[in-house]
């Protein structure tokens, strides 16, 4: 995989539909070596770093159970702040759109795109927008969308699909990202080398027209403060100081999770997200805004605020903790199954073991994908130690295969719930029971080489595939146990 | 798309039955509970009383590559003559990039290896005049030379101009020490927020007074009200490979004057 594909998939194709289940991707993955080599390097690159910027914080425990309860309390109190946000981003000269799902979103930025008389939007780097696929949208009015973060031009330049929450472009390295600007972009300097400062200042040289002369910026928004009606872009390289600035109509779109209640909460929320996501005591740049201030920035201002599932999952008591996610990806960074697979076989915008416990309760467990993603880890834990804001994701993983069970159980009988019916009636008797102790014994002697059962005939073989069984015992404990003390009642009586 | 409104009362709806609600919302139960959070984490990571906050904030700017000096509030006048003088003299011999003279002066904080001048850079430093903003204190610029006369943004220069502007200077409303950033609420002196980023050279003042020990300190210093820019370094980027590098979309060189005790 030394150059981009060019038959790759859509560019920014939003969900990802007609992806494989995990278990399917995750294969394909594995077995690209290239894709292995430049994931394994970035994650444990800023792995090391993290721990030391967060090391660095004595309280950073504090500051992480802050944060949770802020956001409990915010989700619990959501209408309340989020009607607190609209007053006063109106009363700050801003517009205030809500929408329900994409539909209604993309309909809505569409719309506010054509009033301004324009074809063409920069856009900041956006968990939200690529979740509802604006760009494919606002591509089908004819309006041309340019991302303006590195990653993202990477990505669009390369016809792929982001896979990584922070940076979508992780999965190529300098070497393939330098194949792509030369085929891609057209103003690509004659002998780019892959230096990533070279790649960085091709970047800045290709993207600055469009920065000074658009009409319209579209962002996401990392934080909206209810008391005061600002918005808050947390990024590194300039570009969402650009957008929020340079073009006189901003619409912002932002899921209504993203609320918190007051202005000091940023003093907990900006010391926790850099040194999570960019390993930074704090990332170059921040942007703040409220409403509408004249003659600096845009004079038009519209937030869209973004259902699109939200609300579904707030009304699952464990699953909702999803919804305190700042989008760190410092769980993707430490998960042993992101850093083999990578983000692609995830299937959606939200990769890594936040996106296994956002993705299926955004959308539902009825699809295939969906219902295999809540299995797509070890359940390790080591994305719960490193979340600022403390999501217990191993807990909600657990609920959703429960969820996906449940969905299973609703349906037709599959094999699997026959053989767990099956086990069911021989668990309760203990005669039956004995018998297939002792069936299993004498059976296992046929098959297994040095206490090992390594393949079996179908369809137990989907088990010895992947791994071995043990073999079972010669004798049952409780065959010894009646052997040697002559019942098989309890002898202490 | 269902009718104006409609989407948000669904919305409303759908939250107050997932979390038990009334319909109208109990404003002031939901002030109670957040006044009772717990907030158990430090007011600051280093006690001004026992640290001396504005060399931490010197040091820590310069770890993500500012050129920071400190200078005498007496000094500060002479200081932005002769880095705006050096930064022009750069911007007019761009293939002696190598010997910068803003990266070769001899500063006790400044970062040891300019980042912009150290290496080979595709954009050579543009030659036009200095832009800054209304409201700058007058005294700072009485010493500019006429040659590097700055142009001032009044009336507001356009994004053309203030792309082949050779930098921009201005003050600041705060910083902070534990993360060396530096904090414009764009009130006079420090320009609307255009003008601190088009151009690629950002020279600011920050008064040691201004320097405030960690975040909450800082925050409460600041009208919610106004836009605000948090600035920490110069503009950089950790897309290809988690390696940060800097200089993207922003100005690539950030100098900082620390003027007074």
């Amino acid at each position: 995989m030394t150059a981009p594909d060019p038959d790759g998939p859509h560019p920014g194709m939003p969900t990802y539909l007609g992806m494989p289940a995990f278990p399917a991707a995750a294969r394909t993955a594995v077995a690209d070596a290239q894709l292995r080599r430049n994931l394994a390097h970035a994650t444990h690159t800023i792995r090391a770093k993290r721990a030391g910027a967060v090391a660095e914080l004595a309280d950073w425990e504090q500051l992480r159970q802050a944060a949770k309860a802020i956001k409990d309390h915010t989700l619990a109190h959501l209408d309340t702040y989020l009607l607190r946000l609209e007053q006063n981003v109106t009363k700050a000269g801003g517009q205030v759109h809500w929408a329900q799902d994409a539909a209604e979103a993309n309909a809505i930025v569409a719309g506010l795109v054509r009033a301004a008389g324009a074809d063409r939007v920069v856009k900041v780097k956006s968990m939200a927008t690529q979740e509802i696929g604006l760009n494919e949208a606002l591509a089908a009015q004819g309006i041309g969308a340019v991302e303006t973060d590195l990653a993202e031009l990477i990505v669009q330049l390369g016809h792929d699909l982001p896979s990584h929450i922070l940076v979508p472009a992780i999965h190529r390295n300098r070497a393939e990202i330098r194949e792509i600007f030369r085929r891609q972009m057209p103003d690509a300097p004659a002998g780019l080398t892959d230096d990533p400062a070279a790649l960085a200042a091709a970047a800045r040289a290709h993207l600055r027209q469009a920065f000074l002369s658009a009409k319209v910026a579209v962002s996401g928004a990392n934080f909206a403060i209810a008391e005061t009606g600002s918005l808050v872009v947390v990024e590194s390289e300039g570009n969402g100081r650009m957008c929020v600035t340079l073009p006189p109509t901003l619409i912002s779109v932002v899921g209504i999770e993203k609320i918190l209640p007051a202005w000091r909460d940023l003093e907990v929320f900006l010391a926790l997200l850099p040194r999570s996501s960019t390993a930074e005591r704090m990332n170059p740049y921040t942007s703040v805004w409220t409403g509408v201030t004249p003659g600096d920035g845009p004079a038009d201002f519209h937030l869209v605020l973004l259902d699109n599932g939200r609300t579904a999952a707030l009304a699952d008591q464990v699953g909702r903790q999803a919804l305190r996610c700042i989008r760190c990806s410092a769980c993707l960074n430490v998960c042993p199954v992101y850093e083999r697979v990578g983000g692609h076989a995830y299937g959606s915008p939200y990769p890594g073991p936040i996106g296994a416990i956002i993705s299926p309760q955004l959308r539902g467990v009825t699809s295939p994908a969906d219902a295999s993603l809540p299995y797509a880890s070890t359940l390790c834990g080591a994305c719960y130690d490193v979340c600022p804001v403390a999501i217990n994701i191993p807990e909600a993983l657990v609920h959703l295969r429960a969820k996906v069970v449940d969905a299973k159980r609703a349906k037709t009988l599959s094999p699997e719930r026959a053989v767990f019916h099956l086990s069911g009636r021989v668990l309760r008797s203990p005669r039956l029971l004995a018998a297939v102790q002792r069936a299993s014994s004498r059976g296992s002697r046929l098959v297994a080489r040095s206490g090992r059962i390594r393949r079996l005939p179908p369809p137990l073989s989907a088990w010895t595939d992947t791994r071995d069984a043990p073999a079972p015992p010669p004798e049952s404990f409780r065959a010894w146990w009646a052997r040697t003390r002559g019942t098989t009642r309890g002898a202490r009586r | 798309m269902t009718a104006p409104g409609a989407a948000r009362d669904q919305i409303l709806a759908r939250i107050r039955a997932a979390t038990g609600a009334t319909a109208a919302p109990a404003l002031q139960g939901a002030d109670a509970a957040y006044a009772a959070l717990p907030r158990h984490y430090l007011r600051a990571h280093h006690d001004p009383a026992s640290c001396d906050i504005v060399d931490l904030f010197a040091e820590r700017a310069a770890d993500y590559r500012a050129v920071v000096e400190r200078v005498p509030a007496s000094g500060l006048a002479p200081a932005i003559v002769r880095v705006l003088a050096a930064r022009a003299a750069a911007a007019a011999a761009p293939s002696a990039a190598a010997d910068d003279p803003i990266a070769a002066q001899d500063s006790p904080i400044a970062a040891p290896d300019d980042p912009i001048a150290a290496r080979d850079s595709p954009i050579a430093p543009p030659g036009g005049r200095f832009a800054v903003p209304d409201g700058l204190p007058a005294e700072w610029l009485t010493a500019v030379p006429a040659d590097i006369a700055p142009a001032r943004d009044d009336p507001p220069l356009s994004a053309a101009e203030l792309d082949q502007a050779a930098g921009v200077v201005t003050g600041c409303a705060v910083a902070i020490a534990e993360t060396g950033t530096i904090i414009l609420d764009h009130s006079p002196g420090q320009g609307r927020r255009a003008l601190t980023l088009v151009p690629d050279f950002h020279l600011v003042v920050v008064r040691a007074d201004q320097v405030a020990a960690d975040l909450p300190d800082a925050l409460a210093r600041l009208d919610p009200a106004r836009p605000h820019t948090l600035i920490s370094g110069p503009s950089a980027t950790s897309d290809i490979e988690l390696i940060r590098v800097e200089g993207v979309h922003g100005p690539r060189t950030l100098h900082v004057l620390l003027a007074g005790e």
